[in-house]
């Protein structure tokens, strides 16, 4: 290669590193100026740079696998209304439209155009999840979107820098939290700014006018690598279904997967229809989900962008629950869309089975909680009890991996965190009493399911309040692999003792407290070949009972806590005959 | 303290510093200009031996006594390393009923989105030793359930049964109102008087749980070693017949006695990078200069750090023990004064590869000093970022570390070709190229967002570039990041030891105390810092030795809702109502600085407040009158590859000791020296100062275009 040619694929190469750190600071601007805790707090949230023809050169690291691939079809919706020759400088694009965006009316999705000397030369758009957007709230209880809150068309929200009164003022007058909500949209247009002068900067740098000949690089290296990831895969066709709880009655995914030689398909046919309340998925946010479950198992290296995931196809039956259309209720997409990658994960188990997790706990437990005169209207005296609204983030067990057990209490595949206690306790009159591992929670196996948790909340005062229930995973644990056992299974109810339903808005009366015990993750191959050292140590600490270290696990244990090793051998012995 | 003010020669104050790092021991001794320097191996099972030889070597060196020592000032990485290495105390948590797991539980995320195998880190405290006493404040500190004092009691047999060494107390908070965790320590304290006690109200009064508790946590598991540690010292120096006291250096770039550090040990950790930084200020005020990115690049990492004003920018926070790779997330959360720097995996010893896109990648993995970069010939076999400048001829291979380590040519180009140029069919010298440009990329980018974190800009600040690497990349980085300006000082190699002597000795008292600032408590604020002002006086008072304290007042501040504060400074005197109204202006400005536009209609709130007293350094003499400069020229001259043109051509090559004040060498040129190289490219000319530094500067026509 001549020298030339090596500088300018070496260049190319700096400039990639470059608009990745771009979009990684334009997350971080978000994080640090937004208002909804669900954005600076939880991370849930996703930032990218699209070429002219709305495809994605680069997405921020920070940020949830649900958003970003949903946002990278968004920003050709944008183009399709808004053609690039009409955008000036200064314009910011807004929309929350469920089938244009990511997936539910609180995400909201703003597109800037990026102007270079006057020219446009791309676009920057990102994604986060607002804490209220009126309506229901957040929860499944919507018969239709038109229920579930105030619905923002595509839009300029600022037209060559100057704000748009009448949208901000429909925008205030339609949510609980109109400060916060006008605030996170400024936030959002303000990480956009920052990117879009980096990338200015960059241009000028090294002397180039268009993102053109970069984008080519972007995606010729990309595709090249995913079809060589993917050609690494056995061929053939791989089927698993998952079931979740539903709101009513159970749903079916089912997918068949098709691993070719360059690409795969998935083909979601023999899934439940559409439902009549709101955990239906718009058919973006499917993609998005089941894209990255196949993605982390196969090409996980590979940077995420348009031609990373065009290898990817998926066939959604017309009137399933994951292609759900306009008007369907779908706010709480997520805890359908979030079982995904274990539905991939089974498929891919069966061609690679060593790079494939056990199911976890994986749709996230955050409850929506509701305080004051939207739930009861007793008084205080002459007082009405102060209004609340928060949505704390919390997670159960990952499933177990290969080499290593699963992550206790942690979020996946959602790329989410949640919030200090203390740092909730300052945001609404409520009261966490506990937050803390569940043991015996993680499914046992050769490598273990993650642990899940308890938590048991209480508003201040031990006043009454609601939860708009959207758990799962309750009548439908977390399934182990090759042998190891299933999850705990999640639970919901009352720390007086009466069970909650897992979906939807309920009260939790004055002096009682709310309590989640969140799923564990599933294990991973037989039990009696866990190592008896870590079985001990899990007893040690409590996560484990003696009585499952014999049982299930069989292994024995000594008074002093070690493992007793010559009973240990014919406990195993006797297990391996049964 | 310093004195440059001091006479020279026979009556000028005597001081040493010490800084002990993973493989060095540095010691420095200055008296009046004076400096005498020495580097000796680091002596990890007993760490004061290689300190008081180090020592005894220089004075030796110097031909003075130990009791003719003004000052020791000391650094060490002992405390980072117990955690690392997780050697530390056998440490058990006490915590509120429910809130067994804070330490496990983290903030429940993944710092690696697209990696399923990711392992988090392991809480300094395993789950059998983290024990739950019944007690309860709500976010006011009133008590929604009282402290179970027999609960506390109950404790003592399975402590006694377990051996443990070192105990933290969090509660829930513990920080608005710490009586039930002073109540507790007392009585455990009555039981077990042995044991030391951390307090989180007391390490880190500050909210938000998991930070607040691994500080505790990770202040308990050191507290025994560094105490042990420090008193041996103490002994071993009275022995020696060292009659000065002893100041350490803390991740906030300030000193403390031995007593403060005894108490709260966490705060020693980095004091290392902290006196890179501190040197880089130091050397900034003495040059004039105010505005400065320091840049020290050694063989494993690049740090890098804003210097305005001659202050280094500090911070709240940082994470110790990555385990992911320098990646965020992957380590256990400080909440502790630092001095805000980005560290990242880019040094001498990084290694290059190429990853399963074809994309060139160079570290975080290092080859380390052992066995080293492939040119070193002891058995690496990958190539690193020092065989990538070998190739490029930025080193002369005789003359490597004042000669005593040739270098082999063939095999730092053996391994580029293996590694990089074979996969990606480039030459051995392009793949050099690429491994230098990525490099210098990924340090650029660091600077990038660490000044966009800081609000601040790159763009005409001087860089100063230390340690082996900071003056082989320091003009490429610089065209990177749109800097005209790089000084290289001398003393590069020990500058950590140089900054501790540069050091103020001070304290930093922090309070969390949540309030809207329209209806701020005037009265509890002056409450607040007149009891943080006692006990930052408690602590400085007796070490300054009567040198003058300057205090500062600082308050995070921020809309009410947001995540995020910004540090605004208060006047420091008691505050009135009327005062109201100029902080919610130097908010709104500073918001303003950061993110254009401040928010309309928002209220701002008041998290914490920090107070600071410190001994103020006497200002630096006037720099010495600028020499006339005259252009020099060298018989001497290297083939060299340029980083950024790919081209090859002849370069001129200078020893930095043969140059002297007033002379001017234009680049393209290396100045070389016996522990680094600095490198002029085409557009660049490098002055030689008064002070003997090099200062370089770019031709406005210069950069990546060239």
């Amino acid at each position: 290669m001549s020298a030339g040619k090596g500088l300018a694929a070496i260049r190319h190469q700096v400039m990639w590193n470059r608009l990745i750190a771009v979009v990684e600071e334009q997350a971080q601007v978000m994080i640090r100026t937004a208002f909804s805790t669900t954005v600076r707090e939880a991370g849930d949230l996703s930032a990218g740079v699209f070429d002219l023809e709305g495809r994605m050169l680069a997405q921020a690291v920070t940020g949830t696998p649900g958003h970003v691939n949903a946002m990278s079809e968004s920003v050709g919706h944008f183009l399709k209304k808004f053609p690039a020759h009409t955008m000036r400088e200064g314009d910011h694009f807004i929309t929350n439209d469920p089938w244009l965006g990511t997936g539910h009316l609180h995400d909201l999705t703003v597109v800037t155009p990026v102007f270079h000397r006057r020219r446009m030369v791309g676009l920057l758009a990102n994604t986060a999840h607002v804490i209220d957007i009126g309506g229901l709230g957040m929860g499944p209880e919507g018969r239709s979107v038109f229920e579930e809150g105030l619905y923002i068309p595509i839009l300029r929200c600022f037209e060559a820098g100057r704000p748009n009164a009448t949208f901000f003022e429909f925008l205030r007058a339609g949510s609980r939290l109109p400060v916060e909500l006008e605030g996170d949209v400024y936030s959002l247009c303000a990480c956009n700014d920052t990117a879009a002068r980096r990338l200015g900067e960059m241009l000028d740098e090294f002397g180039i006018e268009s993102l053109a000949p970069l984008a080519n690089f972007i995606f010729e290296n990309s595709l090249r690598a995913t079809e060589a990831a993917i050609a690494e895969i056995p061929a053939g066709i791989y089927r698993a279904s998952i079931r979740s709880d539903g709101y009513d009655e159970p749903v079916t995914l089912a997918a068949a997967m098709a691993v070719g030689e360059r690409d795969i398909t998935v083909d979601f046919a023999g899934t439940s229809p559409v439902a009549g309340r709101g955990i239906n998925v718009p058919a973006a946010y499917c993609r998005a989900y089941a894209s990255f479950g196949i993605k982390v198992v196969v090409a996980p290296e590979v940077p995420n962008n348009w031609a990373s995931l065009q290898p990817f196809g998926m066939k959604i039956p017309e009137g399933c629950i994951l292609d759900a259309r306009h008007p369907a209720p779908v706010s709480v997409r997520h805890v359908i869309g979030q079982l995904l990658p274990d539905l991939m994960m089974g498929c891919l188990h069966q061609a690679v089975p060593e790079r494939v997790a056990a199911e976890g706990s994986s749709c996230l437990w955050n409850p929506p909680l509701r305080g004051g005169a939207g739930v009861s209207s007793r008084r205080e005296g002459n007082r009405l009890p102060p209004d609340f609204e928060i949505i704390t983030f919390n997670s159960g067990g990952t499933g177990a991996r290969h080499r290593r057990d699963g992550l206790d209490a942690t979020a996946f595949p959602s790329g989410v965190r949640t919030m200090p206690v203390e740092a909730s306790e300052n945001v609404a009159p409520i009261v966490i009493w506990r937050k803390e591992l569940r043991p015996d929670s993680g499914g046992a196996g050769r490598t273990r399911g993650g642990l899940g948790q308890i938590m048991e909340i209480a508003a201040e005062d031990d006043r009454e309040f609601a939860c708009n229930a959207i758990f799962d995973r309750i009548q439908h644990p977390p399934r182990g692999r090759e042998g190891g056992h299933e999850g705990a299974s999640g639970y919901v109810g009352l720390t007086s003792g009466a069970p909650l339903r897992a979906k939807g808005f309920q009260i939790i009366p004055e002096g009682d407290r709310l309590l989640l015990k969140l799923p564990g993750g599933g294990g991973m191959g037989p039990p009696d070949e866990r190592d008896p050292e870590a079985v001990a140590r899990d007893v040690r600490d409590g996560v484990v009972g003696a009585e499952a270290a014999y049982q299930v696990y069989r292994v024995a244990i000594g008074a002093d806590g070690a493992v007793d090793d010559i009973a240990t051998r014919a406990l195993r012995a006797n297990n391996q005959k049964e | 303290m310093r004195e440059r003010m001091a006479p020279s020669g026979e009556n000028a104050k005597v001081r040493l510093a010490v800084d002990i790092g993973g493989t060095f021991t540095d010691v420095v001794l200055e008296r009046g200009d004076r400096r005498y320097t020495t580097k000796l191996l680091t002596t990890p099972e007993a760490p004061e031996r290689g300190v008081l030889d180090g020592m005894a070597r220089i004075l030796d060196a110097a031909g003075l006594a130990p009791a003719q020592v003004a000052l020791v000032v000391h650094g060490t990485t002992l405390a980072t390393n117990a955690i690392i290495e997780r050697k530390g105390a056998r440490t058990a948590f006490i915590t509120t009923d429910g809130f067994r797991d804070v330490l496990a539980l983290r903030n429940e995320s993944r710092y690696d989105q697209y990696n399923l195998d990711i392992e988090l880190p392991e809480p300094l405290v395993a789950r059998h030793l983290r024990f739950t006493v019944a007690e309860r404040l709500d976010r006011a500190g009133r008590v929604l359930r009282p402290l179970d004092e027999a609960a506390v009691l109950a404790l003592v047999p399975a402590l006694t049964r377990e051996n443990i060494e070192s105990i933290a107390i969090g509660f829930l908070h513990g920080f608005v109102n710490p009586a039930h965790e002073r109540r507790a320590a007392a009585l455990i304290a009555a039981a077990l008087p042995e044991i030391p006690l951390s307090l989180a109200s007391e390490v880190s009064p500050e909210m938000r749980e998991w930070e607040r508790f691994s500080t505790t946590v990770a202040n308990a598991y050191v507290q025994p070693a560094i105490a042990r540690y420090l008193r041996r010292l103490q002994a071993g120096m009275q022995e020696a017949g060292f009659a000065a006291p002893i100041h350490l250096m803390q991740s906030g770039g300030r000193l403390t006695t031995i007593e403060t550090a005894c108490r709260f040990p966490i705060r020693l950790v980095e004091s290392g990078p902290a006196g890179g930084a501190i040197f880089a200020a130091a050397i900034a005020r003495e040059a004039g200069l105010d505005r400065v990115l320091s840049f020290d690049m050694g063989g494993t990492t690049a740090k890098v750090c804003l210097v305005d004003h001659h202050r280094a920018h500090e911070a709240r926070g940082f994470e110790v023990a990555r385990i992911g790779r320098f990646r965020k997330g992957s380590g256990l959360p400080l909440r502790i004064p630092v001095i805000e720097m980005v560290e990242i995996g880019a040094g001498g010893g990084s290694e290059a590869r190429v990853d399963t896109l074809g994309r060139l990648v160079v570290g975080p993995e290092s080859a380390g000093a052992d066995p080293g970069p492939a040119c070193y010939g002891r058995g690496g076999t990958r190539p690193t970022v020092t065989d990538a400048n070998l190739e490029l001829g930025r080193y002369d291979p005789a003359l490597f570390a004042g000669g005593r380590l040739p270098l082999d040519m063939d095999a730092a180009r053996g391994a580029l070709m293996r590694a990089v140029g074979d996969e990606l069919g480039l030459s051995s010298a392009m793949a050099a190229v690429g491994v230098i440009e990525i490099v210098d990329e990924a340090m650029a980018n660091a600077a990038r967002v660490h000044a966009i974190e800081a609000g601040t800009a790159l763009e005409g600040r001087t860089l100063i570039a230390f340690g082996g690497g900071g003056p082989v990349h320091a003009t490429r980085l610089a065209e990177k990041l749109g800097i005209d300006q790089v000084l290289v000082p001398s003393g590069a190699g020990v500058g950590s030891a140089i900054g501790f002597l540069r050091a103020a000795i001070g304290y930093e008292a922090v309070r969390s105390l949540y309030q809207r600032l329209a209806t701020l408590d005037i009265a509890a604020v002056n409450a607040l810092f007149a009891e943080m002002a006692r006990e930052a006086r408690e602590v400085v008072t007796p070490a300054s030795l009567g040198a003058a304290i300057r205090e500062t007042r600082m308050a995070s501040m921020r809309y009410v809702g947001q995540g995020h504060e910004i540090s605004v400074a208060l006047p420091v005197r008691d505050l009135a109502p009327e005062d109201r109204a100029a902080i919610k202006r130097d908010y709104e400005a500073a918001y303003a600085r950061f993110y254009n536009r401040p928010v309309p209609g928002s209220e701002i709130e008041i998290l914490s407040y920090f107070l600071v007293r410190e001994t103020l350094t006497p200002e630096p003499p006037p720099p010495p009158p600028a020499p006339a400069m005259r252009e020099v020229a060298s018989t001497e001259t290297r083939r060299v590859r340029d980083g950024a043109t790919a081209r090859e051509a002849d370069w001129a090559v200078f020893a930095r000791q043969a140059l002297s004040p007033g002379d001017r060498v234009i680049g393209p040129a290396i100045i070389a020296e016996a522990e680094t190289s600095t490198l002029l490219g085409a557009g660049w000319r490098g002055d030689i100062t008064a002070q003997g530094w090099i200062m370089l500067t770019r031709a406005s026509q210069g950069g990546e275009g060239r």
